[in-house]
């Protein structure tokens, strides 16, 4: 109860202090410094101490064709916290993140196994509604994908999508999620300048905004960073540091230090050599993960040796 | 001493040969645009005597030797506007399904996608005959504008599909992915994003369907006729402006000035339609999509 009142507390507040994140463990920290709120959402309170599951995995498997792509993957993600999916390249972490918005429904032959309960409720059920899931979970992809429409008009589509018509809601919306991400300052005289003229970070950070305008509980990031040069890469990482606390955010990253900067938990996947099948290894705090991992396979990973 | 080489010896050589392509490539160029010109100068040089306001509004008389082209523009453009009212949402709505609708690999899709590979290489010839046999005999439409309107929507139809699902094809998945993750429809995405972008490609198509259907004549001359009077209803037959060159050149001696003439009249209409249809496919996409 104690974290919904804090999650009730960060959202009433969207203008979260942005600094003093950097290289901070917020599992320690945050339980040590109890709950001062105006430092950041990391160090804000108990939040990420009382784990509490928002989306809960079990036995996932996803397959492509008749190929098992992923294998029997059991995790919970927790509220308001950043968990990082981390491994090799091929090991289904991405095929893993799209399972949780549904996005592997475009996949041709792409079956999946197991069940995703998210607030308790099974999302590969029939009566799941897959565009209320969608908006409830956000999706921010490697490549910064904006439609070939304005700024203004590539987080009013969505809106429209979702029956936000009316021109000053959608103006409002428009400005708070620029503001979240840092951007009204540098596009709020030219919102109607197609989105494509844009650069890659503020690309990318215009399609975080998007996805945000639709007030989703949860983001998924696939990769955020990866297409983006450093100065960019680091701007959209501030950001989603500062969003941290008031969504539930997973994120796939190949850079372990960017995760281990910024992730709460960590998930470590790893692929057989053979059957080119992907598996959880472990899973656990993200200090945990990078300090003391369990596996031996975690510890050659992260400390550089394999992988 | 080896960098000298490579500078002295394969420098020129290079040189020569990227010039050489290059002029080439004029060539081919010169020659595609000359052709067009040397046609479009002998229709004027045979055919402007007599092209007038008078010529495009007037019945032919004799034949064809005199008079004007009045009727023949007449049916030309009814069967043109049938064979394009079917063809169009029924090609497009068949391009849509394949490409966005129906998985790539799929046995429907592919089997679909091949008989509209057949039947594009089918001769117009055994359109005709078809249409013929279907429309004017089996429904009993007669040698009539409806008939042959329709026989050409059969022939426009692998043009259409194939050009609009190459188009939709062509747009960047990245743009199917992130509307749906954003919990966007389907229909949402195709018109929004998917058909602005695709646009330019669907109106290639539908311009190389036009230009295929206007210049049409062994299909028509079996469904809508080669009756050179004002046509009075839709089920009335028809001389398209195709055919009437056909007969003018063919079968009617001292019917070549008023041949070029209905050519050149039939070159400018294609002309013009191409011009409109461009100009509209840019206004909506730059009415819709925001990327310059």
């Amino acid at each position: 109860m104690a974290a919904q009142e804090a999650e009730h507390r960060m959202r009433s507040k969207p203008d979260i202090t942005t600094d003093a994140h950097e290289g901070v463990n917020p599992v320690q920290s945050g339980c040590a410094q109890g709950s001062t709120y105006t430092l950041s959402p990391l160090q804000a309170g108990p939040y990420c101490c009382i784990p509490e599951p928002v989306i809960q995995v079990k036995a996932l498997s996803l397959f492509y064709g008749g190929k098992c792509a992923l294998d029997t993957v059991t995790l919970d993600i927790y509220r308001g916290c950043i968990t990082a999916l981390i491994g090799p390249s091929g090991c289904g972490k991405t095929s893993f993140l799209s399972a949780l918005n549904r996005l592997t429904d475009l996949i041709p032959a792409c079956r999946i196994d197991g069940a995703v309960h998210i607030e308790g409720e099974n999302i590969f059920e029939d009566t799941c509604n897959v565009q209320q899931l969608r908006k409830r979970i956000g999706m921010v992809f490697q490549k910064p994908t904006p439609f070939p429409l304005s700024i203004q008009r590539n987080i009013a589509l969505p809106l429209r999508e979702h029956g936000i018509t009316r021109r000053t809601d959608v103006d409002v919306i428009t400005e708070q999620v620029l503001r979240d991400v840092g951007l009204w300052d540098e596009v709020c005289d030219r919102l109607d300048t197609p989105a494509l003229s844009l650069s890659g970070g503020q690309q990318q950070r215009l399609c975080i905004a998007r996805a945000l305008a639709l007030d989703p509980q949860i983001l998924l990031m696939d990769e955020p960073c990866s297409a983006l040069d450093p100065i960019a890469s680091g701007v959209v990482e501030d950001l989603i540091n500062r969003l941290s606390g008031r969504y539930t955010i997973v994120i796939v990253t190949h850079n372990l230090a960017q995760a281990r900067r910024i992730a709460n938990y960590a998930a470590f996947f790893w692929v057989k050599e053979r059957e080119r099948t992907g598996h959880l290894v472990e899973f656990g705090h993200c200090q945990q993960i990078f300090e003391t991992p369990a596996h031996p396979l975690t510890a050659a990973y992260v400390s550089g040796v394999k992988g | 001493m080896a960098n000298k080489q490579i500078v002295d010896t394969g420098k020129p050589n290079h040189l020569l040969r990227d010039r050489a392509i290059q002029l080439l490539i004029y060539l081919v160029v010169l020659c595609v645009s000359g052709i067009f010109l040397w046609i479009l100068l002998d229709l004027i040089r045979g055919g402007s005597a007599l092209l007038s306001w008078d010529f495009l509004i007037s019945m032919p008389r004799d034949t064809g030797r005199a008079g004007g082209i009045g009727s023949i523009l007449v049916s030309t453009l009814l069967v043109l506007s049938i064979a394009l009212l079917v063809a169009l949402p029924i090609g497009w709505a068949t391009a849509v399904l394949l490409a966005e609708f129906i998985p790539a690999m799929s046995s429907f899709g592919s089997w679909v996608r091949y008989s509209l590979q057949v039947l594009a290489g089918v001769p117009s010839i055994v359109f005709g005959l078809f249409g013929y046999a279907f429309f004017s005999i089996y429904l009993g439409m007669g040698f009539s504008i409806l008939s042959g309107g329709l026989t050409l929507a059969c022939m426009l139809l692998p043009i259409l599909v194939s050009t609009a699902e190459a188009g939709l094809r062509a747009v960047p998945e990245s743009y199917r992915l992130s509307a749906a993750a954003l919990g966007m429809s389907r229909a949402a995405t195709l018109f929004h994003v998917l058909l602005p972008v695709a646009v330019p490609a669907w109106a290639a198509g539908l311009l190389l369907g036009i230009g295929r259907a206007a210049a049409e004549t062994a299909a028509l001359m079996f469904t809508s006729g080669y009756v050179d009077r004002m046509p009075e209803s839709l089920l009335d037959s028809g001389r398209v402006l195709a055919l009437h060159i056909f007969d003018l050149s063919m079968n009617v001696p001292g019917g070549d000035a008023p041949a070029h003439a209905s050519a050149l009249v039939l070159i400018l209409l294609l002309l013009m339609i191409n011009l409109v249809a461009m100009h509209l496919t840019h206004l909506w996409q730059r009415r819709k999509l925001n990327t310059e």
